[in-house]
């Protein structure tokens, strides 16, 4: 037998231990419930992801949720049955709020599924146990359930000077861990050995209480047997030993600074029913399904340990232990010290409850009002934490959570020390716990804000730097367009009269801006509308009379302009271009392609006539015949070509100039101008030449003479354009 | 005399050192910007609702500098009136109603088999807190939503409902204590009778 050497810690309390009540009765294992109710988030972490669902029959240990993370367990089915549900239910939770529960109903075969052990695990890969360990739905079950998985590998990263298995259970009323020390000693120190293995660290320490003398008893006997090096450090009984710190500081003397956790020490924690559930999934590949918890209390008659399905309804618990509803005032879960009143008996058992406590209004008497406090320091005495209790009240209550930080209020453990203590029954722990939700509220309000703010400051630069990619390509084709314009100015002196037929050809663009423009406004007006006439009913409902007649006014207004704007639109999309103008064009060419095809018809015709003729064939009265329907036919086509041609450009103005038509002028009039221009340099370049060879004056003169005539009819006929094109320009 | 003189003299001498170190002072540890604008932007919520009647909440903290009053954020609330009138040393105001009332938090959610995918929300979200493209269905991601309001309106189709994040057993926090109330002054027996008169 291996004794190690015990170290104190400050402060601590000494309350009545009331273990004995629990121990009378032989471990119990109350029968199957009706339902069990299976919450998805029974450990730290993210809640695990269900991959079963309602009416599937599952097998006692199968998998009926994964791992959602990296923080994350799994869960298995207590025992065989349906999934009835997967639904909010009321959970164990200081809220008393629900969550989501996977329901399973019992058929009462309670058959195992196919267990699997891992029977060589001392040759195996210490990453594939970790990873077993998780498909085991392994969490820490002496507190918050913290994935075992994860905490292993935290302390795997460092090596480890000791492994501490925290036996202490300080907290009164509670005999969960010294029942399961008592009747599975051979497990826990197996399941001890496979932690041992794992990280092997430099010392292996039991701590455990000076109050549980049976369990040490059988567990010294079991190392003796085994001859293992495993220690036992028994402590003396003072609350809160069992605290991870309090008991590390116990067992080693070495304190665990402000913000650091034991793994930076090189120390790993665990308790002993995780323990026993490790030896129960290596050995037995048996998942966690079940633990053993403590049933105590005034109000039960039969007070005692029992090994319980995880699911299990507390009110089925409460009836195996015989409660006495009339007696019974609160019921705690978790021990007096750090446990917390449910609201409803139907909240189930999960992996890290260790105690339900029927409580007698004697044996729990509402607590006395608060009163002031008195500087008394009671508090501070007590703080295992050694912190200042009465200062983190201050702070509390007065909101300065910059303070309340600096004196440490995050190592609080939350163990009740200084509440029991306080003279002025000030419920301290409470109002530490408001100030860590606050402050962690306000962080993650922080975390977020400034994410928005990011966020919000990139879009800003996204939409800054796109406007201006559109300015400077806006820019370069401004530049390209005038740099376009100037050309044909350099090549012909005449350009300037370019710029109205380019202008006249271009509107249709305009015009299509327009219509969307008119469009968007319809669309505003119609939301301002809109939104107006919310407000006006909002004020009907609520009878805001000054209102009313005020908004009505505006609805009118709005209904007006909207309709305004919808005329306007109508009318813009009526005489639109793109709507109009393409069938009368493609109606123009195909009767112009017909006129053609019949005139060639005609000239055929006329062919084979004057042939026959020719010839003096018997045929030509027949041909003559089909030459004059030809002809006809020619004719009415180039009537009504003629017709729709005049149609045109009715139809596309006023809205549109560029009609086919006067396209057509313009193009005359560029042609025109082009043979002006080319008279004019021709006379030119006659008139250098005249200059340079006399001789020729006179074949040149006439030469001249010839192209000023051309010169001058071309002038005329551009003149006449001209001042066609402006006419049909001005009548629009 | 020649005292006094010399103590002038040391005098002058002094203040043009001293008058040369401030001088270098300044220059050297110039800060940029105006700190007290960024002080103040960092307690505004990031919302970017708009509702202060300003385009974000930093424009806002630049008009709070500028003299506006302090009470034109619905989404922070009176305790960003609180922070604000505490890092400005102005008396906290209640919050102006007219330009909204603080409401609980909220997300938006799409109703995704009605969304059109006109991608109009996704313009008018001030966090990019949409994910869509043209055409295609449309998701808001609730965890970047800052619950500002803006795409409600401009969806066409009216598929965008604002939801109230309650409270869930993750998000739950502890009540504060009532504190020292009424009937705990009962500390003795003279106490129950002024109780008594006054009430
Ligand atoms: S609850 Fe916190 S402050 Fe109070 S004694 Fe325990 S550790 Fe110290
Ligand atoms: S024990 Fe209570 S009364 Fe005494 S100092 Fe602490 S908080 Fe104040
Ligand atoms: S009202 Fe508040 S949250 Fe909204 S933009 Fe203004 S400062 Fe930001
Ligand atoms: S999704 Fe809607 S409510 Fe949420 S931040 Fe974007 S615009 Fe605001």
């Amino acid at each position: 037998m291996n004794t190690a050497q015990v170290f104190s810690f400050h402060g601590g309390i000494h309350p009545e231990e009331n273990k004995t009540q629990s121990l009378q009765l032989p471990l119990g294992r109350p029968s199957l419930p009706s339902e069990l109710i299976l919450p998805l988030g029974q450990h730290i972490g993210q809640s695990s992801r269900p991959v079963v669902n309602q009416g599937d029959k599952v097998l006692k240990g199968d998998v009926i949720a994964t791992s959602n993370g990296f923080l994350s367990s799994y869960l298995h089915a207590p025992t065989s049955g349906a999934i009835t549900a997967i639904e909010e239910r009321p959970i164990a939770h200081p809220s008393g709020l629900s969550d989501l529960c996977i329901v399973l109903h019992p058929d009462g075969e309670d058959r195992w599924t196919e267990l699997k052990p891992l029977n060589n695990w001392q040759s195996i890969d210490k990453a594939e146990i970790l990873a077993y360990l998780s498909n085991m739905g392994i969490v820490g079950m002496g507190g918050a359930g913290f994935p075992t998985q994860v905490k292993l590998q935290g302390a795997q990263k460092s090596t480890l000077s000791h492994f501490i298995i925290n036996a202490a259970e300080c907290e009164p009323y509670i005999t969960a861990d010294d029942t399961l020390m008592r009747e599975k000693t051979h497990e826990l120190i197996s399941g001890i050995e496979v932690f041992q293995h794992l990280i092997q660290a430099d010392k292996v320490i039991i701590g455990i209480e000076d109050n549980k003398p049976t369990a040490i008893t059988a567990i010294n006997a079991v190392i003796a047997e085994r001859n293992s090096n495993i220690q036992v450090a028994v402590v003396p009984t003072k609350y809160p030993s069992g605290g991870e710190k309090q008991l590390i500081q116990l067992l080693t003397g070495q304190e665990v600074p402000s913000g650091k956790h034991p793994a930076d020490m090189g120390i790993l924690c665990q308790n002993v029913g995780t323990c026993v559930a490790v030896h129960d999934a290596i050995y037995l590949g048996k998942p966690l399904i079940s633990r053993i918890t403590t049933l105590t209390g005034e109000a039960l008659t039969s007070p005692q340990n029992v090994e319980v399905l995880l699911g299990t309804p507390i009110e089925h618990l409460l009836a195996y232990a015989d409660v006495q509803h009339s007696r019974l005032n609160r019921l705690i879960l978790g021990g007096p010290m750090m446990g917390y009143t449910l609201d409803s008996a139907a909240v189930p058992i999960v992996k890290t409850t260790n105690c339900i406590l029927a409580a007698s209004k004697k044996e729990f008497p509402a607590p006395a009002p608060e009163q002031a406090c008195i500087r008394c320091g009671m508090c501070e005495q007590a703080c295992p934490a050694s912190l200042l209790p009465q200062q983190l009240l201050w702070f509390s209550k007065s909101q300065e959570h910059e303070k309340a930080e600096h004196y440490n209020l995050f190592d609080c453990i939350e163990c009740g020390a200084c509440s029991y203590v306080c003279p002025s029954s000030i419920p301290l722990v409470q109002y530490y716990r408001h100030t860590k939700s606050s402050i962690r509220d306000a962080r993650e309000a922080n975390v977020k804000s400034d994410l928005a703010k990011q966020r919000f400051e990139a879009r800003k630069a996204r939409q800054e730097a796109e406007a201006a990619e559109k300015e400077a390509k806006r820019l370069a084709r401004q530049k390209a367009t005038t740099a376009k314009s100037a050309e044909p100015k350099k090549a012909a002196p005449v350009a300037d009269s370019i710029a109205p037929t380019s202008k006249t050809a271009a509107p249709a663009s305009p015009a299509v801006d327009d219509t969307k423009k008119l469009k968007v406004d319809v669309a505003i007006g119609k939301s301002k509308l809109k939104k107006l006439q919310k407000q006006l009913l909002d004020a009907q409902e609520n009878e805001h009379l000054e209102d009313i007649s005020a908004l009505q006014l505006q609805v009118t207004d709005q209904e007006n302009l909207v309709a305004e704007l919808e005329k306007q639109l109508a009318a813009v999309l009526e005489s639109a271009p793109s709507v109009a103008k393409v069938p009368v064009d493609d109606a123009a060419k195909k009767a112009k392609i017909d006129a053609a095809i019949a005139k060639a018809a005609v000239k055929k015709v006329e062919k084979a006539l004057k042939k026959a003729e020719e010839m003096q064939a018997p045929e030509v009265d027949a041909i003559r015949q089909q030459l004059k329907d030809a002809q006809q036919r020619a004719d009415e086509l180039e009537q009504a070509l003629s017709s729709s041609g005049s149609v045109t450009p009715k139809a596309t103005s006023p809205a549109t100039p560029a009609s086919a038509a006067e396209l057509d002028l313009a193009g005359q009039v560029k042609k025109e101008k082009i043979a002006v221009a080319l008279a004019n340099a021709q006379i030119n370049k006659l008139t250098k030449r005249l200059a340079n060879a006399p001789e020729e004056a006179e074949a040149i003169q006439a030469e001249i003479d010839a192209a000023k005539q051309r010169l001058q009819t071309a002038q005329a006929l551009l003149n006449t354009l001209v001042q066609s094109q402006n006419s049909t320009q001005e009548n629009r | 005399m020649l005292t006094v003189l010399l103590a002038i003299g040391v005098l002058v001498i002094l203040s043009l050192i001293f008058g040369g170190i401030l001088g270098y002072a300044n220059v050297r540890f110039h800060v940029e910007g105006d700190p007290i604008v960024d002080q103040i932007d960092a307690l505004l919520p990031q919302t970017q609702c708009g509702q202060c009647g300003h385009p974000g909440c930093k424009p806002y903290a630049q008009a709070i500098a500028d003299g506006e009053a302090i009470n034109h954020c619905p989404p922070g609330g009176q305790a960003t009136i609180q922070a604000l009138a505490d890092l400005l040393d102005v008396e906290a105001i209640p919050l102006d109603g007219d330009h909204g009332t603080e409401t609980a938090k909220r997300v938006a959610v799409i109703r995704e088999d009605e969304c059109i995918g006109c991608t109009k929300c996704i313009q008018a979200c001030p966090v990019d807190a949409i994910l869509g493209a043209a055409k295609q269905m449309h998701t808001v991601i609730a965890d970047e939503c800052t619950g500002c309001d803006l795409c409600v309106e401009p969806c066409p189709v009216d598929c965008i409902d604002m939801i109230d994040v309650g409270v869930t057993t993750k998000t739950w926090s502890w009540d504060k204590p009532q504190g020292i109330s009424a009937t705990s002054l009962n500390i003795i027996a003279t106490d129950r009778q002024t109780e008594g008169t006054h009430s």
